[in-house]
């Protein structure tokens, strides 16, 4: 008890020094390699596991979202990049990043067993490939026949009034899924009836959602018959004993790259390089094969069970170039149509 | 306070010498307090603004971005969507709060204890578990719309839209209503009805001439409070508002999911307008308010009445069956393998490895967050209101404190959230051709301004709990203390602290399960070194994992009743009456 005044200032000091102590000791970053990704949640920790085990000494950091967010991400950054290089994100997101000068073209060990369809033409590519997602209708059975609703087997299917209210999808401008969707569908039915059959779709769409993934997992839980989403989401939810089933477009999926790249800075990590050439290597491409039927090279995994039994020929035409240079402009058209749909149901 | 007679003739200063160096010291620290509410509330207010007159590249433009948001009715018609939700929540909210708050005061029911701390609930949990709740009641396969699974007719209330998000925001308005009402229902004076009733006034007469005006000022805090919380909250809309826009969603959809900052800046300011006009026009009429209890007041104390008894306790009982229920059926749905397939009952959703968000590392890093939020957060908002109560000197500026202290209670947690991003993350600013770096960035992305953001969002409320308890201390210890040559932070440490001490509690605790439960500026702020739950909440939803984001919500909903229930403990024998905004 001798002098308050003292145990005050000291009190204040303290209170000081550990609040500086604690901006400090989060904003230190200590050597890792920041890794952006649009890989679903569930992929990750499996291929990191495998990674850890081949490249002990590289501590990773992933930051996970939404295709179209890590878009928006990487390019809201372009003057100050924070990730070192970008792992499975689709191909025309990639695309755009390299026409904004981000990336720093990288050939893989490996580069040469890529299939032409899935890398950046260049000699030093900007992007390469691992795998393809596609298009797939995660479809409830239990609800689909409570409903008394037919199986869709084809996107027109899909427009018939019986589905009014009953289908969920996601907005291309937050999901990579929903975009490959809409551009698969522009680009096979042409524009103008591309628009015509997505109006049609609207008025059965319950709601457009953020992400790839929720139509399917809603429709999963039941919550809708029928959502548009990806294959890989419908096996995976049908594997945690969820009553949905896949069913594949019969005019053919929409479909993207999951692709890699290495954005440019400053200083290059070598671990970054590594990293890149992992990502294409035999041993993770066998993992990718196990749920994803087409990768960047042949996996020697058998398709995995409910893909059809060519699952390259389930590939609708895709020209990325026309989908990468028109992304903006498709976005804007959708957005004016229905992104907004502000009146209650 | 024996201490301290013994202490004071050990100091060696002279007297003159130290009532000087305090002065100093005073006016120094009431500076700061201007300062810190200048870099915390003012900048980056004026950040926010700015960058809504720019462009993407930042070029200057004007009005060009308020001329494209009301040129476009996607956009523009979410501020009717918002007014509507708004206004008829407010008019729920209210109306049930103040039957349920008149049952608490003004009736001689059973229980009352527990039916207070009932309808507290939705305090502890994120707004996004309303939502969660909602569905697993009202959504497709909800257990009304299935009539539990079959084995009662359903009915389908459709629940994504407006009626959704009324129904979650009524939850999250109604125990503010409770509080504010209760506080205002228990301030009257027995007087007045013992006159009404002799003059032969009806018990209607009586109520509307006498009951009505009473409360009049509580009526009006509480239609703004619940006015402002449904009007800026997102986490309901988010879960069940389809495709019905309001502007609290767009502002996510267009920072979250399209990255578009300066149209989200466009609806910040959009959504900032009602909230201060709603604040001016509170604060306006507050103002008029003139002690209705005098020294001479009686407490109203009621007496039993069976027929009004049976009725109000039926009503508390049903408002509290419900508000059970529906926490009940949030607990039960995490802990169900796929509903509504497989209804057995497991920790499956409890295990968040394979899902994004965070999972557990998240959670204690919000346990972290919240903690330091509470302790900085009490210290200074306690700190910034004996400063500004308790002092004579610098009038003018401690009157710009006070307003600037309360001014948060105006500021919807998104458009912090966003103002910060914009000041924080600034490189610097151009100020008439000198460039001046920002001192302040290396906060960006860090621990301290997730914090910095739950102690400003939260500020006000605790600032006046604070204010409300120094009030009702004598301003005869600072006297005394003085006139006797003690220094001012000796009485503050040695008297004022120790007697507020229930009051500082309560401000911890309001801080820590605030901050606990928040989405709002957080899910602007927070980095992927640093996952928070109730953001991994919202991001679990977002990627339709709704089982996990349920169960990651009572995880919070269990860390507030446990921080609760601490708080219970440490007061044990204090008496502790709830203050405003509780």
């Amino acid at each position: 008890m001798k002098s308050f005044g003292k145990n005050f200032v000291s009190w204040i000091g303290s209170v000081v020094v550990f609040s500086m102590l604690m901006c400090i000791s989060s904003t230190a970053w200590s050597e890792e390699l920041l890794v952006y990704t649009a890989l679903e949640d569930d992929e990750i920790p499996g291929y990191l596991e495998l990674f850890k085990k081949e490249h002990a000494g590289i501590d990773i950091k992933i930051v996970r979202d939404s295709t179209g967010i890590i878009t928006a991400k990487l390019l809201a950054e372009k003057d100050n990049p924070r990730a070192d290089v970008v792992w499975g994100t689709a191909a025309t997101s990639l695309m755009l990043c390299n026409q904004a000068g981000m990336v720093q073209p990288y050939a893989p060990k490996g580069l040469e067993k890529v299939r032409p369809k899935m890398r950046d033409k260049a000699a030093t590519p900007a992007w390469v490939g691992i795998k393809a997602w596609m298009t797939g209708f995660c479809v409830n059975t239990i609800e689909l026949e409570s409903l008394g609703l037919p199986m869709p087997a084809d996107y027109e299917d899909l427009t018939n009034p019986a589905f009014a209210d009953q289908l969920a999808m996601p907005n291309p401008a937050s999901s990579g899924t929903g975009f490959l969707t809409v551009s698969a569908i522009l680009q096979s039915m042409g524009e103008e009836k591309g628009w015509d059959y997505l109006d049609r779709l609207h008025k059965n769409i319950a709601r457009y959602t953020h992400s790839g993934s929720k139509p399917c997992k809603l429709a999963g839980a039941g919550e809708v018959p029928v959502g548009i989403s990806f294959a890989y989401r419908g096996f995976m939810q049908k594997k945690k004993g969820e009553p949905v089933i896949t069913v594949f477009p019969k005019s053919g999926s929409g479909w993207d790259v999951e692709a890699n790249c290495l954005i440019k800075k400053d200083t290059i990590k070598s671990s970054a390089k590594l990293f890149l050439d992992w990502a294409i290597s035999e041993s993770i491409m066998k993992e990718y094969g196990k749920v994803y039927p087409v990768t960047a090279y042949d996996s020697g995994q058998p398709v995995p069970d409910g893909f059809p039994a060519n699952p390259e020929e389930q590939l609708v035409e895709n020209d990325f170039d026309w989908a990468a240079k028109n992304r903006v402009r498709i976005l804007a058209e959708w957005s004016k149509r229905y992104d907004v749909k502000s009146d209650p149901k | 306070m024996s201490q301290l007679a013994i202490e004071a003739p050990l100091e060696r200063l002279p007297l003159s010498q130290t009532i000087d160096k305090e002065l100093w010291i005073r006016r120094l620290l009431i500076g700061l307090v201007c300062l810190w509410m200048l870099v915390v509330v003012i900048l980056p207010i004026f950040q926010l603004l700015s960058k809504s007159l720019m462009d993407n590249a930042g070029n200057f433009v004007g009005f060009a971005n308020y001329v494209h948001y009301f040129k476009t009715p996607a956009l523009s018609n979410s501020i009717g969507n918002s007014l509507f939700v708004s206004i008829l929540t407010t008019l729920i909210a209210v109306g049930l709060g103040f039957l349920y708050a008149y049952a608490l005061t003004r009736t001689t029911i059973p229980g009352k204890a527990f039916f207070k701390g009932l309808a507290m609930m939705p305090l502890f949990a994120p707004t996004l578990l309303n939502g969660i709740s909602l569905v697993y009641l009202f959504g497709r396969k909800g257990l009304f719309t299935t009539g539990f699974f079959g084995t009662i007719p359903g009915f389908d209330i459709h629940l994504y839209g407006p009626v959704g998000i009324i129904i979650s925001e009524v939850l999250f308005a109604f125990p503010q209503a409770v509080l504010i009402l209760s506080i205002a229902l228990n301030m009257t004076d027995a007087r007045l009805y013992e006159a009404s009733d002799s003059l032969g006034a009806s018990k209607i007469k009586t109520f509307f001439t006498v009951t009505i005006p009473g409360i009049k000022y509580g009526l009006i805090s509480a239609v703004f409070v619940c006015f402002i919380l449904a009007f800026t909250d997102f986490g309901a809309p988010k879960v069940v508002g389809g495709n019905f826009n309001i502007l609290s969603t767009d502002i996510y959809k267009q920072v979250i999911g399209q990255q578009n900052f300066v149209m989200g800046a466009v609806v910040s300011v959009v959504l900032l307008i009602p909230t201060v006009i709603a604040f001016i026009v509170d604060r306006i009429v507050q103002r008029k308010q003139v002690a209705i209890i005098a020294a001479k007041s009686v407490p109203l104390i009621p007496k039993p009445e069976r027929l009004k008894d049976t009725l109000f306790l039926t009503y508390c009982a049903f408002i509290a069956l419900l508000i059970v229920g529906f926490y009940s059926t949030s607990l039960f749905a995490s802990l169900v393998k796929v509903w509504p397939y497989k209804l057995n009952l497991g920790f499956w959703h409890y295990n968040f490895s394979d899902m994004g968000g965070g999972g557990y590392a998240a959670f204690f890093n919000s346990i972290r967050m919240a903690f330091y939020s509470a302790a900085f957060g009490t210290v200074i908002t306690f700190s910034a209101a004996y400063l500004i109560e308790k002092s004579r000197q610098m009038r003018v500026l401690r009157e710009i404190s006070y307003f600037l202290s309360i001014l948060p209670l105006a500021l919807p947690g998104l458009v912090i959230g966003l103002s910060y991003i914009f000041f924080f993350n600034a490189k610097g600013w151009s100020i008439a051709g000198m460039f001046i770096p920002n001192p302040l960035g290396f906060l960006y992305a860090t621990m301290g301004i997730l914090v910095m953001s739950n102690i400003v969002h939260f500020y006000s409320v605790s600032f006046l709990t604070a204010t409300t308890a120094l009030k009702q201390l004598d301003k005869e210890f600072e006297i005394v203390s003085e006139s006797m040559g003690v220094p001012f932070y000796k009485t503050f440490v040695c008297v004022t602290v120790p007697v507020c001490m229930p009051a500082i509690l309560e401000i911890a605790m309001y801080y820590f399960v605030n901050s606990m439960a928040t989405v709002s500026a957080v899910i602007f702020l927070y980095s992927a070194n640093l996952p928070l739950a109730s953001v991994a909440v919202a991001n679990m939803d977002d990627a339709g994992d709704i089982a996990p984001a349920c169960a990651m919500s009572i995880l919070i909903v269990l860390a507030n009743l446990l921080a609760r229930m601490l708080f219970g403990l440490a007061t044990k024998g204090v008496k502790n009456e709830p203050r405003p905004g509780w």
